[in-house]
């Protein structure tokens, strides 16, 4: 039993990486219509900004919350104005593949300058662990599980309860008739791009001092992430996090009773998805891309 | 092959069409005397991979990233059947493909019940699913080690030469080619493009839609087994990096460099990365992702017809345009979604 909820936390906190990553992909996607590939590269220069803040300037984790996701916001927006911007009125697969060039140069150019090996973040908060009751729990994993779930439930009511949050939606689910209404949709493009590329660096700083950091971390985990947005669909932002942390925590639990599964059973629950409920547990009829 | 260049050049005057057709043939037979000959093969294998995935992306519209699963699969699986059958190599090649293709069977079906974004999301997942396979598999696969010692037998011939090697691959690949013009030219191959081009209307005329898609999304996949398994042959061994994502977007790359949509550009866009990668590794460049991304996102931005789409597009306008046929029917500058004129939305779209 104990076990069982130790496996069940440890999912719950890899699930929140997912919840973060997919919700910034749903957001993007929302707005943009494009399936950003090069989050993984961001999450990955997320938790490098991290290693090396601290290596270079002697910037602590905290500095590196703050800073490192900003820097990210503006890169993105600068990005999306000097490229992905201009392939906007093309088929959405063009900048699939326009993110996916730029993911393979990030990670690459990381790989040059600092090698394969993974970098060491030396002094992360929290050390040491709680007690949970049944079992004790590293206490920095207990913060970001927290960190992940505060993040999501803000991005949520920033989105439905403030007037800008209802513009985005508006100008999401209906573009014209939000343009007809005397509300200029174009100029929240750009922010929410860098919004939704700061929740990928956020979730990067997030990992650095407890997982390995190398330049190759942000590709393998993106494409699980792909499948969670499939399996939750990408349409539903309540959707991409709710599937980030229950396959977060299937995936743990699979890997206690079926270990040989342990990597694959994203994908596995994916086909499943595929076949029972094409769109998504969350989506709606899909649209026409 | 010569009957495919006929049909390509058809609209064009006989000169360039003959013109044409004697520089490719030339140019394929003389491959191995001007490069190295391991890399020419290496093209002839990259050339027919990608054109395969054309079938799939150009005629289809469908773009699939995960193609390294069916060509991987079938390195594996030729390894596989020449190690341990002693078989000649095209009998273990022709085993990879079928294996290929009885992967891809599954992973069509279910892909095909997403389309556009969505669809490559979904055979990016599944070709990670088979690159995690394959790693843990290590019995089979050999694992991080990958699978070592594939033999090149062909009785009554000494491949040990790659030069020889060469020649003995060269008529599979052009029966490959061969195979993908005849489904692009086939009444097949017609329903295919109509359901690329208007798969509602397509529906309500009673066709299939979804099996039409498996079935070429099938048949991409054992063109491209066929390619990784005379791959795996020419290399002596198959690794990880044949499954892994890195070679699913490659053979992409190669693809929108030559011309989406136009099958034999694919062979000059494969021709240009593999030239490109070797150049790259002999001059000790290891971080080959940096010129290989940013060739992505140089040709989609700026050069979208890929090679031979602008070639055939100048060719066009100079004779009047008649019968054009390049991949994408815009102008090739990018357009302003704010100045109101109906943007050109489509990957594929022949006008």
């Amino acid at each position: 039993m104990t076990s069982f909820l130790q496996q069940a936390f440890n999912g719950l906190v890899s699930g929140g990486f997912y919840a973060l990553l997919a919700l910034g992909l749903a957001v993007i996607f929302g707005m943009l219509h494009v399936v950003n590939f090069a989050h993984g590269a961001i999450y990955m220069l997320g938790a490098f900004g991290a290693v090396v803040l601290q290596d270079t300037a002697g910037l602590g984790f905290w500095w590196a919350l703050l800073l490192v996701p900003l820097t990210a916001a503006l890169a993105g927006m600068v990005l999306e104005r000097l490229f992905i911007h201009r392939l906007a009125a093309l088929d959405p697969l063009y900048n699939f593949l326009l993110t996916f060039g730029i993911a393979l140069v990030c990670q690459d150019l990381l790989r040059m300058k600092y090698g394969a090996q993974s970098r060491p973040y030396d002094e992360g908060p929290f050390p040491g662990s709680v007690d949970l009751g049944l079992f004790d729990y590293p206490a920095y994993q207990v913060f970001v599980l927290g960190a992940a779930a505060v993040v999501c439930l803000a991005v949520w009511l920033l989105l439905t309860r403030t007037r800008t949050g209802t513009v985005v939606r508006a100008a999401t689910e209906r573009p014209e008739l939000t343009r007809a209404l005397g509300i200029d949709t174009g100029r929240w493009v750009t922010p929410v791009f860098g919004f939704g590329v700061a929740l990928a660096a956020l979730a990067g700083v997030l990992a650095a001092p407890m997982r390995a950091v190398n330049s190759g971390m942000g590709a393998d985990l993106i494409i699980a992430v792909f499948a969670v947005v499939v399996i939750g669909g990408l349409g539903s932002i309540p959707g991409a996090v709710v599937a980030g942390f229950a396959i977060g925590m299937l995936q743990a639990l699979g890997n206690l009773y079926v270990p040989v599964l342990s990597q694959t059973s994203v994908f596995v629950l994916m086909a499943v998805v595929l076949l029972v409920r094409p769109a998504g547990l969350f989506g709606k009829e899909e649209h026409a891309l | 092959m010569i009957l495919a260049l006929l049909d390509r050049l058809g609209a064009r005057p006989a000169w360039l069409r003959w013109g044409l057709l004697a520089a490719g043939l030339v140019a394929v037979l003389g491959l191995p005397w001007v490069l190295y000959p391991p890399v020419a093969a290496d093209i002839l294998c990259w050339g027919l991979f990608a054109v395969a995935f054309d079938l799939l992306l150009g005629h289809a519209g469908l773009l699939s990233f995960g193609h390294a699963a069916f060509w991987g699969t079938s390195a594996y699986a030729t390894g596989l059947v020449a190690i341990h059958a002693g078989v000649p190599f095209p009998l273990a090649v022709a085993g990879g493909a079928v294996a290929a293709a009885v992967v891809a069977v599954p992973i069509g079906l279910l892909a095909v019940r997403r389309s556009g974004i969505y669809f490559a999301m979904v055979t990016l997942a599944f070709a990670q699913m088979i690159y995690f396979i394959a790693n843990q598999w290590g019995d089979l696969t050999g694992g991080e080690n990958g699978l070592q010692g594939i033999p090149r037998e062909l009785p009554g011939l000494d491949l040990s030469d790659s030069f020889v090697y060469y020649y003995a691959a060269l008529p599979l690949v052009l029966a490959g080619l061969a195979a993908a013009w005849r489904i692009v030219h086939s009444p097949f191959g017609r329903v295919v493009a109509a359901i690329r081009d208007n798969p509602a209307r397509a529906r309500a005329l009673g066709y299939s839609v979804d099996r039409y898609k498996v079935v070429v999304f099938t048949a991409s996949a054992f063109l491209s087994g066929l390619a990784g398994g005379l791959y795996a042959v020419n290399h002596g061994f198959a690794s990880l990096q044949e499954v892994y994502w890195t070679t699913s977007g490659k053979v992409v790359v190669m693809t929108v460099l030559g011309g989406i949509g136009t099958l034999w550009g694919s062979l000059l866009g494969a021709a240009a990365v593999v030239r490109l990668e070797d150049w790259l590794s002999t001059s000790g460049f290891d971080e080959v992702g940096i010129v290989t991304g940013s060739l992505f996102i140089l040709v989609v931005l700026l050069f979208r017809r890929g090679i031979w789409g602008t070639v055939s597009y100048l060719l066009q306008r100079r004779g009047g345009g008649a019968g054009m046929r390049s991949a994408e029917s815009g102008n090739g500058t990018v357009r302003d979604p704010a100045a109101g004129d109906r943007p050109e939305r489509s990957l594929v779209k022949e006008p």
